[in-house]
């Protein structure tokens, strides 16, 4: 549904009247479409302390087709790329300041900053790590900061993982990223291969998505396909004809199954090693919400959400991972989290716990996955515009759409891009996280 | 270059649930619900875009517009424009029918790939307009000058206004079909309670097949049907006792609502293919079809009962594959009446009837009844016309390739005293 305030707050007259007294302001937010440059306008590359990265970054933006610039102009920038991978005493921080202070004066909309650092657990002394981590708060102001539709977003380049950067780099500095804000992202070292066309990064992959009927999901199946993926759409039985339109608007298939079934993951290995040379992507995104308080809570509510939202994950993961061929090499996961899961909420107690055992779930298998080049992450949505947000009463709705940094609602389609870059082969220095699509909301932060 | 014949490959199928008439499906047209049945099989199989040799489908109640139902079906499909199509009709044999055309043409090496299926709807009728006023109508437009035409006119009564509506009765004897084969029932002296059992099994096995997922990729949901509207679970043969008969006279009265099929909206579709064609898609092979055989009867002299045709049928193919009416894993009999399959199955094991009307030495014999219609048939999946025929071959070709081995028989009787059969076997 469409956000009638934002559509007030960016239309003319009554739209300088809700900056006049200081209203939000969501602005329209930069979307990926095909054809799109990286960016809208140069981007500005500095450093903080000794920039070992500027050099490699500068060359891949360069090559991407950005303008890249070391020194602010008079022109607005499109984004700034802020190395501190070499500030190792709090003294280097002012040097975020002075490049990135006045560089936020220059933004254009769905303006992006970018802060590359190292992780703090990997650096040597105290004052490295207090250096590093201090990062993740000035990244974290920068986007409760920001105007007009832009982020902020901090990556930890492990030592040695900057081969595996660019896929990360893309990802935030282009419209894909959206709604995603206020994020922490490790890249770690990787053995990676770039596409062969960045528009169409998923060329020759197969995906698997569940719950892919509708909403997210259907969103989530589109946005692979358009990646290049052939995508396999699974649904409950009962929703097959929704299924089937997307399966056929996208050139995938569909294919009609229960996940809770008992014989449901040697089906699925089944249908994707005899259909597809196994499948290359799985995408955990199928999920139900059967709200109560816990003390009215009943046992059937209770165990369909653990049923379909975890149990069900676990149970085809372990299928897909133990039978020879059922995945491609250099697999990726992903599993939908919720913010609910980070945060908790009132009357979701099965909800919250389903979404944060998905959470364990990625950090526990995903160093089983280093030997085989597979990766497994999860995304955590937040305010997510569905039919389910929809049916909100007004108030919560309202609400929801305002408390995060860019206050607005995201659109499925915000999560579906965050799952695509997860699910690129390019993305192998990305495992075992979860990344908040959230708008960086102020529920859990 | 063709050469020498193989067997067609039957792939998957799709159909809508089916719905009881004026149902769910009231306001579908038989081109909607044929769309949405191709479009289902299309998502199933990944065939967006893709030219396939042909589809070739019928309706039996049909209006006068759809002269070319299949081809207008699969332009609103998400198949390729390029795929050529055509319809065939031959009762409630038509998607039978249609499927063997299809097979044949793939086993001669015509075709690679071919679409069959089949679509009725008993809710949007074609209603004609009386046969006098469509007289007058036509008299009037032939007229040349305005005189002839307002006399042409005024020959039209009020009483012509009543319109024509499709009937289920034999145009040469008048009867419905439910009192032929009242009258076969009584011939064969089937009993209600047999009837009642044959049903309550039907109802029973389609519940149990939907809940073990069995139909999960053989049905794609339509309108919000989910399941067959007629399905009745907790169906019993007591239950069904207590039911008025509907056809027959007096004592010999043993057809109810409830042991005949009731009149069903739906559609289905079968993809069939070269093994190649799926193997270059990686598509499963389920089961090959073998053979089929068509018979009539001559029912309007009273020679024969209406619907006894695959009666004949079958022992004519058995004889030409050097197969027993025991060879098979699977016997899919569609249910038009319960009495209908127990007269058939009556008539085989009846020494008199396969010597004098068969011309056989000793009868065909009994079949192992826990082989026959295992996951329910048309009593209570529902029957449009034409939409069987695809429907059985999918589901049987299923069964087929979910035991690894055998082969299963098919019969299904039509109006006109006619009857189409067919054997599949399981891929090797």
């Amino acid at each position: 549904m469409s956000d009638w305030y934002q559509n007030l707050a960016n239309s003319g007259v009554l739209g300088g009247l809700t900056r006049r007294l200081g209203l939000p302001q969501p602005a329209v937010l930069r979307r990926y479409s095909p054809g799109d440059p990286l960016l809208a306008g140069p981007a500005l590359v500095g450093a903080a302390g000794k920039g070992a990265l500027v050099s490699p970054v500068a060359d891949v933006l360069r090559a991407a087709g950005v303008d890249v610039r070391v020194e602010l102009g008079d022109e607005r920038v499109a984004a700034v790329v802020l190395d501190a991978t070499g500030a190792l005493e709090p003294a280097d921080l002012d040097q975020v300041r002075t490049v990135v202070g006045p560089a936020l004066k220059r933004l254009l909309p769905s303006g992006r900053v970018l802060v590359l650092g190292r992780p703090p657990s990997q650096t040597e002394r105290p004052a490295a790590a207090a250096t590093q981590r201090a990062l993740e708060g000035i990244v974290r102001s920068i986007g409760k900061e920001s105007r007009a539709g832009a982020t902020a977003n901090l990556v930890e380049v492990a030592e040695g993982a900057e081969g595996a950067l660019e896929s990360t780099l893309r990802f935030f500095l282009s419209g894909r990223s959206a709604y995603v804000s206020g994020q922490r992202v490790r890249v770690s070292p990787a053995d990676v291969t770039p596409p062969a066309d960045w528009a169409r990064p998923l060329d020759g992959r197969v995906a698997v998505v569940t719950g892919a009927a509708r909403g997210i999901g259907a969103a989530i199946a589109e946005t692979l396909s358009r990646d290049g993926a052939t995508v396999v759409c699974v649904d409950i039985p009962a929703a097959g004809q929704a299924l089937s339109t997307v399966a056929n608007r996208i050139g995938g298939t569909a294919l009609q199954l229960d996940i809770t079934a008992a014989d449901a993951p040697q089906r699925l290995v089944e249908y994707v090693t005899t259909r597809h040379r196994g499948a290359d992507v799985v995408v955990h995104n199928a999920g139900i919400t059967r709200d109560k308080l816990l003390a009215n809570m009943d046992e059937g509510r209770w165990a369909s959400v653990m049923a379909v939202n975890l149990e069900s994950q676990l149970r085809i993961d372990e299928a897909l991972l133990s039978t020879e061929g059922a995945l491609g090499a250099g697999a990726r996961i992903v599993c939908v989290s919720s913010m609910s899961g980070i945060a908790g909420n009132r009357g979701q107690t099965n909800y919250a716990a389903s979404k944060a055992g998905v959470i364990g779930m990625v950090e526990a298998v995903a160093p089983t996955l280093t030997d085989r080049g597979a990766t497994i992450n999860a995304v955590a949505p937040g305010f997510i515009e569905t039919e389910m947000t929809a049916a909100m009463p007004f108030g919560t709705r309202e609400v929801g759409r305002r408390i995060n940094s860019l206050s607005q609602g995201g659109l499925p389609v915000d999560v579906a891009e965050t799952i695509a870059w997860l699910a690129q082969t390019a993305s192998g220095g990305v495992n075992g996280q979860t990344v908040r699509v959230c708008g960086q909301s102020l529920l859990g932060a | 270059m063709p050469g020498t014949p193989r067997r067609a490959a039957v792939v998957g199928g799709n159909r809508i649930p089916f719905a009881r008439s004026d149902g769910a499906y009231a306001r579908a047209s038989n081109q909607d619900m044929l769309t949405a049945a191709l479009d289902g099989l299309v998502a199933r199989f990944g065939l967006q875009g893709d030219r396939v040799g042909e589809v070739v489908a019928g309706a039996v109640l049909k209006h006068s517009r759809d002269f070319n139902l299949t081809r207008e079906a699969v332009l609103g499909s998400t198949l390729s424009p390029w795929t050529p199509a055509y319809d065939v009709q031959q009762a409630c044999g038509t998607g039978l029918q249609a499927v063997t055309l299809v097979a044949n043409k793939i086993a001669l090496g015509q075709a690679e790939s071919g679409i069959a299926g089949g679509v009725d709807t008993t809710s949007d009728a074609p209603i004609a307009v009386n046969e006098k006023l469509r007289q007058a109508l036509l008299a009037a437009n032939r007229a040349r000058s305005t005189g002839a035409r307002l006399a042409a006119l005024a020959r039209i009564r009020p009483n012509q206004l009543v319109p024509e509506i499709p009937r289920n009765s034999e145009p040469r004897t008048g009867m419905s079909m439910g009192e032929h084969q009242a009258a076969t029932a009584l011939r064969w002296n089937i009993s209600r309670e047999a009837q009642d059992e044959l049903t309550a099994a039907s109802h029973r096995n389609l519940a149990a097949a939907y809940d073990r997922g069995f139909f999960d990729d053989l049905v794609t949901p339509y309108l919000g049907l989910t399941r067959d509207q007629n399905l009745r679970p907790d169906s019993t043969a007591e239950k069904l006792a207590t039911l008025k008969p509907v056809f027959g006279t007096g004592e010999n009265a043993t057809m109810t609502a409830g042991n005949s099929t009731p009149l069903t909206d739906g559609a289905s579709t079968v993809l069939l293919a070269s093994d190649e064609w799926a193997a270059e898609r990686g598509l499963p092979v389920l089961a090959h079809f073998v053979d089929a055989e068509t018979a009539a009867v001559d029912y309007v002299h009273g020679e024969e009962g209406l619907l006894m045709a695959p009666a004949y049928a079958v022992p004519r193919m058995l004889a030409r594959n050097g197969l027993t009416l025991q060879d098979f894993d699977f016997y899919e009999i569609h249910e038009a009446f319960a009495s209908t399959v127990l007269s058939t199955l009556a008539a085989w094991e009846d020494p008199a009837f396969c010597k004098e009307r068969l011309g056989l030495d000793a009868p065909l014999g009994a079949i192992d009844r826990s082989r026959l219609n295992v996951n329910g048939s048309s009593l209570a999946v529902g029957h449009p016309f034409a939409a069987t025929g695809a429907r059985i071959v999918a589901t049987l070709a299923k069964m087929l390739a979910e035991k690894g081995s055998g082969r299963g028989l098919i019969s299904i009787c039509a109006a006109g005293g006619q009857g189409v059969v067919a054997i599949l076997e399981a891929a090797k």
